[in-house]
């Protein structure tokens, strides 16, 4: 691996988002601290998002003590599958998928086999606050299995494919497509190692794929062409993403959404800290996005002005 | 947004107080800048004998009074004798007394005496000449024509002395000086002479340090006043000037020694040079002069030796701030490679790194076991708790058996860290696997090993603990490195793809 930095008036010069100015100038300034945890637990987002008419996986239970454990056998008894979450969890960290139960044996997507016991131990870890922030004391989502749209069959291995958009004061400005690989073990996050496909605001097309931070134009495991890729409800879901302002009051905001084959676009949960690797999805900073929603100062636009707006401004042609 | 002035202002202002404070203490206090300074001291010890009477005798002895030597320490042994010391700046004395001696009597004073480097004697006020000298009727006309010469020549007080040593020591003197001289002393005449100008001059007396003299004797020197100042002058062999290593012993313008109830009195001197610690003096300075009040030095020495190292810590904090701030390098615990480099001081950087990954392997295997036994996350923990500190048992038990001693200090590791370092490893293997513990146990050691030597090393041990101020300095530096939206070293090679080429 050769090793070479990048200077950093390039980088500037470019528009490119770095760690530090993220946390002092976006995160700090645009996330109030009282509205985090409408963000951090996921049960609270889940509340919110229904009575904001958008919609989110089905929750199938929630445990809160040690002794609900052994419910969950009960809880998951008719589903075919099912996915157990830390309500406060981050990172992706904590999550257990399991997609198909059978005669009370459970399965991860890779088909190997995960024990009742190893599901217990999981929740407990869940309850006891392992995965977290600060390792307070958290509750266990059991959440009903996505039905991940066939649009994406090919594109991502032994996952759900996720939506990722920055939602800028209400403006989505930039998105990206997660897709599970088999190095990222069925999980969405970049940094696990799936794979990242910057996608045009305008039109929700692909626009350029990494993975591990680097270039790259075909999925490494179904060696499909990264960029052909189109994602479907483009305008829903930029609609669902610029909702969320109003909903988490938060400025700057990642937004995770999938699509289900039968209930469409969903919530799967917010972000106040999403990560910098999509500017690498896209191949293009994302300062100037963010300085040209600051350039509207106060405005009163609604949801479908601020969608119209980030179409017409940020979409792939209005950048070159 | 609000305005970032007053958090500039604040910096600005931890900045120059932090390093006004450690350059205050360098320069007024002597506190060396480098940790072990030398500095050269004197030990002088003055002998003064005389033969007893048997009468009440007493004994009144000028004590060393010269802006360029600091005293240490000074003591005064002499049996039988009540003793005490005069403390005016102007004229120190030690007086001695006895109701009756005998004999031959010995009285010793003994002082420690360091350079100050400030070779310029300040006067205190403005001294002026009370009672001029009158001239007998048979060197009146002598003296009167000698001074005329000389002050026709000068400008100045000083150019006045000055000409007038030269005339003291021209190879053909005037037949005026010459009959002067005849039946005076040179020092005296001199300052007779200046005197009757109205020029303010005494005979002082000083001793010539030399490493390992004994039996030395004072020697007489006459100093001047001009403008604010006195000046040293040896009309003797007409020089100006302080010699090297000349210590003034008296400045009192009266007798260096005074007997009353004894015969036959002498002093004689003998001196040692030595070296000693830079900062042992200062401290030995501070504390005569009372400067020490507010001082870490006043713990006991206990506390000291904890407070030694807690002051380090910010060194460590520093460092990991500037590691992830502005390298953005990733550890596992914001800060606990800061309290594995506190332990490293301890058990040194080779033996703390062994003993720390054999520890968190042997922890990390126990605790695979541990996963597998369905416990409640608290009760884990504490189990971890209370494998590492067996673990750490056996390792200090097996390195005493085998005879290193290096493995003893394995106990200076902080066990609940460790254990939730090994916790936190074990999850991280389960959850990302093995390269992913290595990378960040890896990384948090790298840190660790880091903050380390810069806290172990020596001149940062000296300034934390010796230069308080140096702590704001640091403070202003974190709170400038909180302010810094720049990008981190390694984010210039992670967006490299961005910048284009």
């Amino acid at each position: 691996m050769k090793f070479s930095l990048a200077w950093p008036s390039a980088l500037r010069s470019k528009g490119v988002l770095g760690m530090n100015k993220r946390n002092i100038d976006y995160i700090g300034r645009c996330n109030p601290r009282k509205f985090y945890k409408r963000v951090d637990d996921k049960l609270i987002t889940k509340q919110l998002a229904l009575a904001n008419n958008i919609a989110v996986p089905s929750l199938i239970g929630v445990v809160r003590e040690q002794h609900e454990i052994e419910d969950i056998p009960a809880m998951v008894a008719a589903e075919d599958g099912f996915v157990i979450k830390p309500s406060k969890g981050s990172g992706g960290k904590g999550i257990l998928v399991i997609t198909k139960v059978e005669a009370g044996r459970y399965y991860k997507p890779n088909g190997q086999e995960v024990t009742p016991s190893e599901v217990y131990r999981h929740v407990s870890n869940v309850l006891s606050g392992l995965f977290s922030l600060g390792g307070n004391p958290d509750v266990a989502i059991v959440e009903g299995l996505i039905l991940f749209d066939p649009v994406f069959d090919g594109y991502s291995y032994e996952g759900v494919p996720d939506i990722r958009l920055i939602v800028y004061k209400g403006f989505p400005v930039m998105g990206m497509l997660r897709l599970s690989t088999a190095a990222s073990d069925g999980k969405a996050n970049l940094h696990q190692g799936a794979v990242g496909v910057g996608v045009d605001i305008g039109t929700g097309k692909g626009l350029h794929a990494v993975q591990f931070d680097e270039p790259i134009d075909f999925h490494p495991d179904t060696n499909k062409k990264l960029i052909d890729i189109e994602v479907p409800h483009w305008d829903f879901l930029l609609h669902t993403a610029s909702k969320t302002y109003e909903m988490s009051e938060m400025g700057y905001l990642g937004t995770d959404m999938v699509l289900d084959r039968d209930k469409g676009p969903l919530l799967l949960e917010l972000n106040a800290r999403p990560g910098l690797a999509i500017q690498i999805a896209n191949n293009r900073g994302i300062l100037p996005n963010l300085d040209n929603v600051d350039k509207l100062g106060d405005h009163n636009m609604t949801v479908d002005e601020r969608v119209e707006y980030a179409k017409k401004h940020f979409c792939h042609s209005a950048q070159l | 947004m609000h305005s970032k002035k007053p958090f500039y202002i604040l910096v600005a202002l931890l900045f120059i107080v932090g390093i006004a404070s450690s350059i205050y203490r360098g320069i007024e206090h002597k506190v060396p800048f480098l940790p072990g300074k030398q500095v050269q001291s004197w030990g002088v010890e003055a002998k003064i004998s005389f033969q007893g009477t048997g009468e009440p005798a007493e004994v009144s002895f000028a004590l060393p009074n010269d802006p360029a030597f600091e005293i240490l320490v000074e003591n005064a042994s002499s049996p039988g004798f009540g003793l005490s010391i005069t403390d005016d700046p102007e004229n120190k004395r030690a007086d001695w007394s006895i109701r009756s001696a005998t004999g031959r009597q010995v009285l010793y004073y003994k002082v420690t005496l360091i350079p100050t480097g400030i070779t310029r004697i300040k006067a205190i006020g403005t001294p002026e000449v009370t009672n001029a000298y009158i001239w007998p009727a048979t060197e009146k006309v002598a003296a009167e024509q000698a001074i005329e010469e000389v002050w026709a020549k000068s400008a100045t007080n000083l150019s006045f002395a000055q000409q007038l040593n030269k005339a003291f020591n021209a190879e053909e003197r005037s037949q005026n000086i010459e009959l002067l001289l005849s039946s005076n002393s040179t020092s005296t005449l001199f300052v007779h002479m200046l005197n009757s100008k109205g020029i303010p001059a005494q005979v002082v007396s000083g001793l010539n340090l030399e490493d390992q003299r004994r039996r030395q004797q004072l020697v007489s020197f006459v100093e001047v006043y001009d403008d604010g100042e006195w000046h040293l002058f040896n009309p003797k062999d007409g020089t100006q000037g302080r010699p090297e290593n000349l210590l003034l012993w008296d400045r009192s313008g009266k007798s260096t020694l005074d007997v009353i109830g004894g015969i036959n009195s002498q002093v004689t001197f003998s001196m040692l040079q030595d070296t000693r610690s830079a900062l042992a003096t200062s401290l030995d300075v501070m504390n005569n002069k009372g400067a020490l009040d507010f001082s870490l030095y006043q713990l006991p020495l206990e506390e000291q030796s904890l407070f030694k190292g807690i002051l380090l810590i910010p060194i460590g904090v520093l460092m990991v701030v500037f590691l992830r701030v502005l390298v953005g390098l990733k550890t596992s615990g914001t800060f606990m490679p800061v309290l594995i480099a506190l332990a490293f001081i301890q058990t040194t950087l080779l033996t703390g790194l062994i003993g720390f990954i054999l520890i968190v392997a042997c922890g990390l295997m126990i605790r695979s076991y541990l996963s597998q036994l369905n416990l409640l996350l608290i009760s884990r923990i504490s189990a971890v708790i209370i494998v590492v500190i067996g673990i750490i048992g056996v390792f200090t038990l097996l390195s005493y058996k085998f005879g290193l001693s290096e493995g003893l200090t394995i106990t200076y590791f902080p066990m609940i860290i460790l254990a939730w370092t090994i916790e936190r490893m074990s999850i991280l293997w389960e959850e990302e696997g093995p390269k992913e513990v290595v990378l960040q146990g890896g990384g948090s050691l790298f840190v660790a090993t880091l903050a380390y030597l810069a806290m172990s090393a020596p001149w940062i041990q000296h300034w934390v603990f010796n230069f308080l101020g140096i702590h704001l300095v640091i403070l202003a530096i974190v709170l400038l490195m909180g302010q810094y939206t720049g990008y981190r070293l390694f984010e210039l090679k992670r967006f490299k793809p961005l910048a284009g080429e």
